[in-house]
């Protein structure tokens, strides 16, 4: 018995993995009924694997058997691997068991499409609808909005999950056309929307009445595979900022393609994940959704990718030179959060300490200000006085020069003779 | 002048009363554990009163915002030495100053305490995180710490709100004390340990017959999770330092 469950959790946490969403964040369930469990708002991550990556929830399909046969997932149907499925007690019970040992925040479920679209939901709503009911379990529950799957299941496992999510999978039709011929974009967009309007409809009526059960609390999220088809910077972010937009998701993935297949139309097996790109367009990410940044400003038509060298913020910055430099102790708070080396912590922090009065080089460095990159795009009080005016050139080749990129190992810094 | 205290909480704010009622001057504040006589300073014994404490206590309510109270709390578990002298200046700081004194992230202790208090939030974060229970043979969920700073005061809420339903027990191995929640509230024990018992990992024979299964399904899927062609040790150790490996049933050689 043990070992035929050993198995099965290893071949479903397996392909389970490429799934890169993580966060336990944003739930609001409470532990009302002396039951197991009570959401922690920002969430928690347990352990890290040996990848660095959090592991806040049990991550697994329920199965991996498909019908479909998209090129970059592991389960495609022409896959030769071996397969597997949990029975629904046997995820119930390692989900409270896990959970009790303080390993997990929670479950997250999804599953490769077995029959059709509906049977593959009604078994995920099943696990869910077992762990609230019978096992007075509040942690936190992630499931998959199966494609296709009837309203009437999404909408029920909307009163049982925290956060739902569908993969875009790849960030423009065109790239979906040519890895997974059988989906298309419209298929993520119609579910997406019907649980973004029943969000909105669950709020609404939350305000005229008292007793409204809780629907997908912790909002919805999506993910896109990075680096599998030759889309831009700008493709991909553009359309992050239009799904964030219209459907007010809490998340957007990005997930750098790890070569599993042998197919001529991806990169081939070996070929390294796209790791400092899909830094940058974290980065980026970061920038829209905390900084005030409009993905117009960091990607359009004269710049369609971001650079390797420097971060999106600074590249800004030095595109930008004639908004700086900003005199901390008179600046708006926008603007002193657009400053490379200052991040939000310390632009709240310098916003309050100004009022007793303006701020010197050390007390900056004190509040926790990078200002080795900070200092060539402002003033201070002792701000000592300069006479040249560097170019936006010149300041990149002083920040690279005393930096030490974690991802390029070769000086980039190099001179170029020809 | 060095003032010193008996390293309670109710020390340190007694402390605060006493240099308001004397106005010394420039004062230091001094744990009676680690207090050096100097020749030339001049120094002040605190005794501990909980009167004056407790007035104390609801200036500062009333001063300093509520998060603020939280990091002055934090600052004091942090148990560091130089801790107790800025909990002690920021304290005349902030009574000295109009309300809204504590934001001023210019001033030194503002700063010390927001830092103390950052820290020892994050250890109480990682002891939220890296706890792994284990359940014993009479049913009890155990596990043993030693967390850098005295965070079982803040985490106990966290424990009791989530597993309500279990008995469990987190045992503070440095400071010898701990939690146990009895399914109704959670009270401070002491265990006298039998000689010789492993108070981190206890022996097989005194755990629940299905604790193995589970430690290592759940090992199982810690590698199952990994991506091999991305592992990044420098990370990894980054968000789980070493110390706290002992913990970790994932991380566990065996």
């Amino acid at each position: 018995m043990s070992d035929r469950i050993r198995e099965k959790l290893n071949i479903l946490a397996d392909a389970a993995k490429y799934d890169v969403s993580c966060s336990s964040s944003g739930g609001t369930r409470k532990n009302t009924n002396k039951g197991l469990g009570d959401s922690h708002s920002s969430g928690i991550c347990h352990t890290y694997t040996e990848d660095g990556r959090c592991v806040s929830l049990l991550k697994i399909l329920l199965t991996n058997h498909c019908i479909y046969d998209c090129l970059f997932c592991v389960s495609r149907k022409s896959n030769d691997i071996k397969r597997a499925a949990f029975t629904v007690d046997e995820v119930v019970d390692l989900t409270m068991n896990f959970y009790r040992r303080n390993y997990i925040e929670g479950l997250f479920l999804s599953s490769g499409i077995f029959k059709n679209a509906d049977f593959t939901m009604e078994r995920l709503l099943l696990v869910a609808k077992k762990l609230r009911l019978e096992h007075n379990y509040n942690g936190y529950i992630h499931l998959k909005t199966i494609p296709g799957a009837s309203d009437e299941l999404i909408k029920e496992a909307g009163l049982y999950a925290d956060r739902m999510s569908i993969n875009l999978e790849m960030p423009t039709e065109a790239g979906l056309k040519l890895l997974a011929p059988e989906k298309n974009h419209a298929d993520v967009i119609k579910p997406l929307a019907f649980v973004q309007q029943q969000i909105t409809q669950f709020s609404a009526d939350k305000k005229l009445i008292k007793h409204i059960p809780k629907f997908v609390p912790a909002g919805q999220s999506t993910q896109m595979v990075i680096g599998a088809t030759p889309e831009s910077d700008k493709d991909i972010m553009y359309t992050a900022n239009a799904f964030y937009k219209n459907f007010a998701l809490k998340r957007v993935y990005y997930s750098g393609y790890v070569p599993i297949s042998n197919d001529t139309r991806m990169p081939v097996l070996g070929t390294q994940p796209p790791l400092l790109r899909e830094n940058r367009l974290y980065q980026t990410d970061w920038l829209m959704r905390f900084y005030g940044f409009k993905v117009q400003e960091i990607l359009n038509d004269a710049n369609p990718n971001l650079d390797v060298d420097i971060d999106p913020k600074l590249s800004w910055a030095i595109r930008n030179m004639q908004h700086f430099p900003v005199d901390i102790n008179t600046a708006d708070y926008k603007m002193i959060l657009r400053i490379p080396g200052i991040g939000v912590m310390s632009a709240q922090k310098i916003v309050q300490a100004r009022k007793f009065g303006k701020l010197r080089i050390d007390q900056l460095k004190k509040i926790g200000v990078a200002y080795n990159r900070a200092k060539h795009f402002i003033t201070c009080l002792d701000t000592p006085y300069q006479l040249k005016d560097y170019q936006g050139t010149q300041i990149k080749a002083f920040i690279l020069a005393e930096s030490q990129s974690k991802y390029l190992k070769t000086d980039s810094n190099q001179m170029i003779l020809f | 002048m060095t003032y010193i205290f008996d390293n309670s909480l109710q020390g340190l704010l007694t402390a605060v009363f006493e240099w308001f009622e004397r106005k010394p001057g420039k004062a230091v504040l001094k744990s009676a554990r680690i207090f050096q006589p100097e020749a030339f300073v001049e120094s002040f014994t605190v005794i501990t009163d909980a009167e004056k404490a407790d007035r104390v206590w609801a200036g500062l309510e009333k001063k300093i915002k509520k998060d603020w109270l939280r990091k002055f709390y934090c600052s004091y578990l942090s148990e560091i030495p130089e801790a107790y002298n800025h909990l002690f200046q920021f304290s005349i700081y902030v009574f000295q100053n109009s309300a809204g004194a504590e934001s001023n992230y210019g001033n030194e202790h503002v700063i010390a305490l927001s830092k103390y208090a950052k820290s020892v939030e994050r250890e109480k974060h990682r002891m939220e995180a890296f706890i792994r229970f284990q359940k014993t043979g009479d049913g009890i969920f155990y596990t043993g710490i030693d967390p850098d700073f005295n965070v079982l005061p803040l985490i106990s809420n966290h424990f009791k709100n989530r597993y309500a339903d279990q008995q469990w027990v987190i045992y503070d191995l440095k400071r010898k004390y701990g939690l146990h929640y009895n399914l109704t509230e959670v009270e401070e024990i002491t265990i006298s340990f039998s000689h010789g018992v492993n108070k981190q990992n206890p022996a097989p024979v005194l755990m629940d017959e299905g604790e193995t299964l589970y430690a290592t399904l759940w090992k199982d899927y810690f590698k199952s999770a990994n991506i091999v062609a991305r592992k990044n040790t420098k990370l990894h150790v980054q968000h789980v330092p070493r110390r706290y490996w002992k913990y970790l049933t994932e991380k566990a050689v065996l």
